[in-house]
C-alpha cells in the first residue's frame, strides 16, 4: 500500500497518459478501421486492393515496429513534427485499425445478403445501404470480438513507454529510481490495468444489452 | 392519370441474357409490360422467373440486352441506378425488413434518406400505409416481433413508400404460413385494383386468375408462352405449360 500511496502521482500521471493513450487512438482506430472495412467489401476493386494492402502490411508489422516509425522513422521525413504521445496515438490508431477492419469485416458478413439488396432495392446508394442498414448490424453482432480488439489496444498502450512516453507501462522505471521493489510497483499496474479492462468489459455487457436484435 | 401515351410500355425487356457459370437462365427475353399492367410469371423453379424479376432493378446484372424502366435505360451503377431503383418497388420472398429499425422506421427510411422527406411528413405517410396494409398498431415494433404475414405486408408498404412507378414481386408468398398467405394476396389484389402497374412472381394460381392481366409462362430461361389468365389456364397451348398446369391443378 505505501508504495503505491507515497508515489501516487508517478501513479497517476502515467495511468492518465495511458488513458488518454487509450481514448484517442481507439477513438481513431474505430473511424479508420471502419473506413478500411468499409473498403474491404466495396464493389469498387480498387478500394479493395487498398483495403487488402493495409490490412495485410500493418496488421503483419508488429506493434514496436510501426511505433518505432513513428518515433524514429517519421520525423527524417521532413514532415510537421509532432511529440513522442502524438506519435504513439497516430501508430496505435493505424495498428488497431486493421484489426477494427478485419473485426467489421467479418461482422458485415453475417448480416444476411438480403437486407443490403433491400436497402439497394429502395434506392440507396452504397455507402447509405453500409452505414444505414448494413454496418449497425454488423456492428452488433462483433461486439465481443471488437472489445477484444480494444482490450488488446489499451495493454498494447503500455508499448508506447519504449518510446518516452510517461504512461502506465514507464512507472516500473520512474519508481525504481525512488527505489521502490520493482514487483510490487508492478503488481499495482497488473491490478490497475485489470481494473481498467473490468470497465471496458462492463460497457461491453452494457452495448450487447442494448443493442440485442431480435431476428 | 398521366399524360404519356398509354401504349408506352413502362417496362421494357429487350433480348435479355444471362448465365450463372454454365446454366444459361435467362434466353433472349423479350417482354413489355405497360403501364397499369399487373403480369404474373409463373413457371417451374429454375426457369429463370426470380432472376427476370431481380434483374428488372438490377440486383441481378444482365450479359446482354436491354432493361429499360419508363424510357430510360437502367444505369451499369452509382448513384443513377440508385435513383431509377427508387421508382422500382421490391417486395422479397424473405421479406428482408431491416432488422434493427422498427416497422415505422422501415418504411420512412427511404423517403428520408433517398427523397429528402422530412421525418414528420414520412412518418404520416408511412403511418397512413400501414393503415392500408392493415398493420398500423405495430409500427414501434421491431420485424422479428410480427408474423411472416405482417412482415410481408410492412414490406409492401415499405416499397410503396417510394411511390414507385412498378411494384415488382418476387415470390412474395412462399415464405408464408398458409393462413397468412391471402392476408398478403388481398394487398396485392387490392393494389391491382388501383391500377399499380406490377410484375408477380407466384406459384398462387389464384392470385394470378383474379388480379392478372397476362399470365407469363417460363421455363428454362425463356419464355414459352403468354396469355390472359383465363386463356392461358382453359386451353394451354405449348406441351410445356399443358405439363405444368396438369401437376398443379390436379388437386
Amino acid at each position: 500500500m505505501n508504495t503505491l500511496f507515497n508515489n501516487l502521482d508517478v501513479f497517476t500521471t502515467g495511468f492518465r497518459t495511458t488513458i488518454i493513450l487509450f481514448l484517442v487512438s481507439g477513438f481513431f482506430a474505430l473511424l479508420l478501421g471502419t473506413v478500411i472495412g468499409a473498403m474491404r467489401v466495396s464493389p469498387v476493386p480498387a478500394l479493395r486492393a487498398f483495403g487488402t494492402l493495409y490490412v495485410n502490411v500493418v496488421r503483419n508489422t508488429p506493434l514496436t515496429l510501426v511505433l518505432f516509425f513513428f518515433a524514429f522513422g517519421y520525423p527524417k521525413l521532413g514532415l510537421p513534427e509532432i511529440d513522442f504521445t502524438a506519435s504513439a496515438i497516430v501508430g496505435l490508431s493505424l495498428y488497431t485499425a486493421s484489426y477494427v477492419a478485419e473485426v467489421l469485416r467479418s461482422g458485415v458478413n453475417t448480416v444476411p445478403v438480403g437486407q443490403a439488396e433491400a436497402a439497394r432495392a429502395i434506392g440507396l446508394r452504397f455507402i447509405q445501404t453500409l452505414t444505414v442498414v448494413v454496418l449497425p448490424q454488423a456492428f452488433r453482432s462483433v461486439l465481443p470480438p471488437l472489445f477484444s480488439v480494444l482490450i488488446a489496444l489499451l495493454k498494447n498502450t503500455t508499448v508506447a513507454a519504449g518510446f518516452s512516453v510517461y504512461e502506465a507501462g514507464a512507472i516500473r522505471a520512474y519508481l525504481a529510481e525512488r527505489g521502490e521493489p520493482a514487483i510490487v510497483v508492478l503488481l499495482w499496474v497488473a491490478f490497475f490495468f485489470v481494473v481498467l479492462v473490468l470497465i471496458l468489459a462492463q460497457l461491453q455487457r452494457y452495448f450487447e444489452k442494448k443493442w440485442k436484435v431480435a431476428r | 392519370m398521366t399524360t404519356e401515351a398509354p401504349s408506352a410500355a413502362l417496362v421494357s425487356v429487350q433480348g435479355v441474357n444471362k448465365h450463372f457459370g454454365q446454366l444459361h437462365v435467362l434466353r433472349d427475353i423479350d417482354l413489355d409490360v405497360r403501364r397499369g399492367e399487373v403480369v404474373v410469371v409463373i413457371g417451374p423453379s429454375g426457369s429463370g422467373k426470380s432472376t427476370l424479376c431481380r434483374a428488372i432493378n438490377r440486383l441481378e446484372t444482365i450479359e446482354s440486352g436491354e432493361i429499360s424502366i419508363d424510357g430510360k435505360k437502367l444505369p451499369e451503377e452509382g448513384r443513377e441506378l440508385a435513383r431509377l431503383r427508387a421508382d422500382v418497388g421490391m417486395v422479397f420472398q424473405s421479406f428482408n425488413l431491416f432488422a434493427h429499425k422498427t416497422i415505422l422506421e422501415n418504411v420512412t427510411l427511404g423517403p428520408i434518406k433517398v427523397k429528402g422527406v422530412d421525418k414528420a411528413t414520412a412518418e404520416k405517410e408511412a403511418m397512413a400505409l400501414l393503415e392500408r396494409v392493415g398493420v398500423g398498431h405495430q409500427a414501434p415494433k421491431l420485424p422479428a416481433q410480427l408474423s411472416g404475414g405482417q412482415q410481408q405486408r410492412v414490406a409492401i408498404a415499405r416499397a410503396l413508400a417510394m411511390k414507385p412507378k412498378v411494384m415488382l414481386f418476387d415470390e412474395p408468398t412462399s415464405a408464408l404460413d398458409p393462413e397468412m398467405i391471402n392476408e398478403v394476396l388481398d394487398v396485392m389484389v387490392e393494389l391491382a385494383r388501383e391500377g399499380m402497374t406490377m410484375i408477380v412472381v407466384t406459384h398462387e394460381m389464384g392470385f394470378a386468375r383474379k388480379a392478372a392481366d397476362r399470365v407469363v409462362f417460363m421455363a428454362d430461361g425463356q419464355i414459352v408462352e403468354q396469355a390472359p389468365p383465363e386463356q392461358f389456364f382453359t386451353n394451354p397451348h405449348s406441351e410445356r405449360a399443358k405439363d405444368f398446369l396438369s401437376k398443379i391443378l390436379t388437386h
